[in-house]
């Protein structure tokens, strides 16, 4: 309580201005920012594109067999895919822009999407 | 003992700088000691010093101080003319230019607390002006300024109360010895 009576009512003010404009900084700046579309490729071509509002499950043919994949309003994952290491699969959940799950055996991979293109990495 | 050929004359204020300046130095150390999740993200304990100066002493003493303490900490600590020392001075530099308006803010609504947020949010921005047009000059910088206006909010408050304090706990003497 003595801490609170260091605060003259200006202090809150400020205090106050500065969260919001940390607040706004957020989807300013984290923009690509929602996950908009969940793009599954096979042999680097598009086998589907899918707004990611819709919950669905697609099953995406490949050399090794079938890729499943299961998207949910706002995320996407690799459900099962028959190559050996699985990676793809452990990446679980996928949700932010430029976000991708690479299953290189069956030749399929997911991506995601935003408003705005985002860079995997960046390079300098 | 061979008298010196230049005279220095010390002033009371001269003294006062160095022992203010030393104890930002000291807290700078104790700073780069607190490890971060994150370069950049620092509490910048030597601005409670900045911030007592400036209330205290004025504007002119607290910019000594501040850049006695970006000099010294940065040899100390052995990043000087490293581009962290062009981040530290830049940041350093911008909240000076803050405070010496904000101090002009009405004592009776604005405290220690609202400078200290305000010289936070200078900082963190040169420096990521800073960054972004020399160090890392790709937009991708700037996906961090949440991260960076977070922590200068947080630490920003923390500093300001503890600025706070510890100017309402001692009584105004004239010399800090």
């Amino acid at each position: 309580m003595r801490w609170l009576a260091l605060l003259l009512p200006g202090d809150w003010l400020i205090i106050g201005l500065a969260a919001a404009l940390v607040g706004l900084s957020i989807p300013m700046f984290w923009q690509g920012g929602m996950a908009d579309r969940a793009i599954v490729r096979q042999e680097g071509q598009v086998f589907a594109d899918i707004d990611l509002k819709a919950r669905k499950q697609i099953e995406v043919p490949g050399p090794l067999g079938t890729t499943l994949i299961a998207v949910e309003p706002g995320r996407a994952r690799v459900v099962s895919d028959p190559g050996p290491r699985q990676y793809c699969v452990k990446q679980g959940w996928l949700m932010r822009p430029g976000e991708i799950a690479i299953c290189a055996p069956n030749r399929v991979s997911l991506q995601i999407t935003g408003r705005t293109r985002v860079y995997d990495s960046i390079s300098y | 003992m061979t008298r010196s050929a230049i005279e220095l004359t010390v002033t009371a204020e001269d003294r006062r700088v160095a022992w203010l300046a030393t104890a930002a130095v000291g807290l700078s150390l104790v700073d780069a000691a607190i490890p971060s999740p994150l370069p950049g993200v620092k509490p910048g304990l030597a601005n409670i010093v900045t911030l007592v100066v400036l209330l205290r002493y004025g504007w002119g003493t607290a910019v000594w101080v501040s850049v006695l303490r970006v000099l010294a900490g940065s040899l100390l600590l052995g990043y000087f003319l490293a581009p962290g020392f062009f981040l530290s001075l830049t940041g350093t530099t911008l909240s000076l230019l803050t405070l010496g308006l904000a101090r002009h803010l009405p004592a009776r609504w604005f405290g220690p607390v609202s400078l200290s947020i305000l010289a936070a949010f200078a900082h963190i921005g040169g420096q990521l002006l800073l960054a972004r047009a020399w160090l890392i000059p790709h937009d991708g910088v700037f996906l961090l300024t949440p991260v960076f206006a977070g922590a200068a909010l947080v630490f920003g408050t923390i500093n300001g109360l503890i600025a706070a304090k510890l100017l309402a706990d001692t009584p105004a003497t004239d010399s800090p010895r």
